[in-house]
């Protein structure tokens, strides 16, 4: 009975050996990928005596918590309070992200679905841009910044992020490929630009921007922005703990625990919207 | 005679410039779409773009205004720089290793994780994008891992069988292997996951209609129908591929310092970072960006030539 069942499941085309091949490579792979993190996760909870063992182990024997109430100790002792530094770090990525995902979805809806003089000019342009190394830009950048007031303030971070030529390009090469009938039907129906972008394009392309706002806060939550900004108020989380580790061999523990803490954010957003994608998958599977 | 071609042409112009401003009318929707991206972006990415290109031919060591230069920094970049063109190999070597087998492998990697079932797959989408997430802070553990001395992970383990300890990070003939297998390792970012969400895009249907119609099995359907409608992804890891493989830099940096030993591991981009970040010399920093700039422009329209046959065949 059970057999039956599991053979008109099966998808046409799919052999059993080769269902076989593909969960032995990917559990090779998966292996080699994750025992670094595994290490880097046991590490944080590594008593001292641990961390320079001969030899090195993957695994942690006696777990800790002293490595947290160190950093803990050190956060107290900062000039700022702490809690600044991570409300800055969550700010900062929030509205970088909420923004980045509204203007680039904008950008790329028109660059994708219509030919407007200019258009692909502009594309052009855009994916030329990803191509220059940042690191030449950045002291021309500041040159702007102080022209326009932004230094030292939360635009610096946040309005470069803004125009990312990655969002942009990666929300436009969705965009395309849906159906201009669809767009054609909305106008029929006498739909405004505005209403189609958000009611129709938008909820069409929700795989792409849940891979954006991805992006966008893994860049953003672990940028330490010390180019722009000089007061010690608006500095961001990695920056603090950037101080953190650079105590050495003293802060060996702590810059572990600090290791974990960076890690854990955007990898626990990422865990959070890969589900969303999943689902919105599993509801368009239910209307087919 | 002159004059009446010369009136025609002028009558000729005016009439394009009237109908591009009608399309111009036409599409002012689109303008109010893109105005602040590209406002952004212009102030953002357009104009440093062109003050570095700028610089490029000055001598500015950032306190002092720009002194031009002329083509004085390219030519000392190309014949009086030897550490630049060592730079070039090693940048090349990797490039060439890192960018075809990461973009490949997310590709593959992306493609199997889409057999699996629902719940597994996200379990393994996150082991396998984990990696490019934490790439910051696990550089620390990778440092443990290949550690040069008796307390390296790899080293203790070789001890236990009589082996000598090897100086991972600082013997030429093995820091390129470090750096390329670390790279790789952490290189299944924004492309993979353009790759995995554009597979869950994919029209089922076509696919059952391409069974009826004689596929045989999962790898022509690859082919022949996936392929095919993943180009627009495909043009965005390829990118993504060339941006990472041409900007290696803080891995080796990391793991191996800057300088490296015997410049082993010295790319493009740490001795760019060497001359804008430590020397100050931006405007030859500049020379060196323009100059990779270039390389990866010619190297990225090869690919998108190489793309657009894609399923044509």
């Amino acid at each position: 009975m059970k057999k039956i069942r599991r053979r008109k499941y099966r998808q046409p085309g799919r052999s059993r050996a080769g269902d076989l091949g593909v969960y032995i490579i990917l559990t090779i792979f998966g292996v080699m990928f994750v025992i670094p993190l595994i290490m880097a996760v046991c590490q944080a909870f590594k008593p001292l005596d641990e961390l320079y063992k001969f030899p090195q182990t993957i695994l942690v024997y006696n777990p800790t918590l002293n490595n947290f109430k160190d950093l803990f100790v050190i956060m107290g002792q900062s000039w700022v309070p702490f809690s600044r530094y991570i409300f800055n770090t969550v700010f900062i990525t929030a509205v970088g992200t909420a923004g980045q995902l509204l203007i680039a979805s904008m950008g790329a809806y028109v660059l994708a679905k219509y030919d407007f003089p200019g258009g692909r000019k502009l594309f052009a342009m855009i994916t030329t841009a990803m191509m220059f190394n940042n690191s030449v830009t950045r002291i021309p950048l500041y040159l702007i910044m102080a022209k326009l007031g932004w230094l030292d303030t939360y635009f610096a971070p946040i309005l470069p992020a803004l125009a990312a030529p990655m969002g942009l390009f990666l929300m436009k090469q969705f965009m395309e490929g849906i159906p201009d009938s669809l767009l054609e039907a909305a106008k029929i129906d006498g739909a405004k630009e505005w209403g189609i972008f958000t009611k129709i394009v938008m909820p069409n392309v929700k795989p792409a921007w849940l891979t954006l706002i991805i992006f966008s806060v893994q860049g953003l939550w672990n940028d330490p922005q010390s180019t722009y900004i000089y007061s010690e108020e608006l500095k961001t989380l990695p920056y603090a703990l950037s101080q953190v580790t650079a105590g050495g061999v003293a802060r060996a523990g702590a810059g572990a625990a600090v290791g974990l803490f960076m890690m854990i954010v955007p990898i626990g957003i990422f865990i959070f919207s890969e589900s969303n994608i999943l689902e919105t998958m599993a509801s368009s599977g239910i209307k087919e | 005679m002159s004059n009446n071609t010369l009136s025609l042409y002028m009558r000729k112009k005016k009439r394009e410039r009237q109908i591009m401003w009608k399309k111009v009318k036409a599409s002012k929707n689109c303008y109010w779409f893109i105005l602040p991206y590209a406002l952004l972006f212009l102030i953002c990415y357009v104009i440093p773009i062109a003050m570095s290109l700028f610089l490029s031919f000055t001598y500015f060591n950032v306190l002092e205004a720009p002194e031009f230069r002329g083509m004085q920094n390219y030519v000392n970049l190309i014949l009086a720089d030897d550490v630049f063109l060592t730079a070039v190999k090693n940048t090349f070597v990797l490039a060439g290793i890192i960018g075809p087998v990461s973009y490949i492998a997310s590709f593959l990697f992306a493609w199997m994780i889409n057999e699996l079932p629902r719940y597994l797959r996200a379990v393994v989408v996150v082991v396998f994008y984990a990696p490019s997430l934490a790439a910051g802070s696990t550089m620390a553990i990778w440092k443990i891992i290949f550690n040069n001395d008796a307390y390296g992970w790899i080293n203790s383990l070789l001890q236990v069988f009589g082996v000598e300890p090897i100086l991972w990070l600082s013997n030429p003939s093995y820091m390129l292997i470090v750096v390329i297998i670390v790279s790789v390792w952490s290189s299944m970012g924004a492309g993979f996951l353009g790759f995995v969400a554009g597979f869950q895009g994919l029209d089922k249907s076509q696919y059952e209609a391409a069974y009826v119609d004689g596929l045989k099995n999962r790898m022509q359907e690859l082919w022949y129908i996936t392929l095919p409608s993943m180009k627009p992804m495909l043009m965005f890891g390829a990118i993504n591929a060339i941006t990472t493989a041409f900007n290696v830099s803080a891995i080796p940096e990391q793991l191996c310092g800057n300088p490296s030993t015997d410049y082993a591991v010295h790319t493009v981009v740490t001795h760019l970072n060497d001359y804008g970040g430590v020397r100050y010399e931006m405007g030859y920093a500049s020379a060196i960006a323009t100059v990779l700039f270039l390389a990866m422009l010619l190297c990225n329209k090869f690919i998108q030539k190489l793309l657009s046959r894609v399923g044509t065949n």
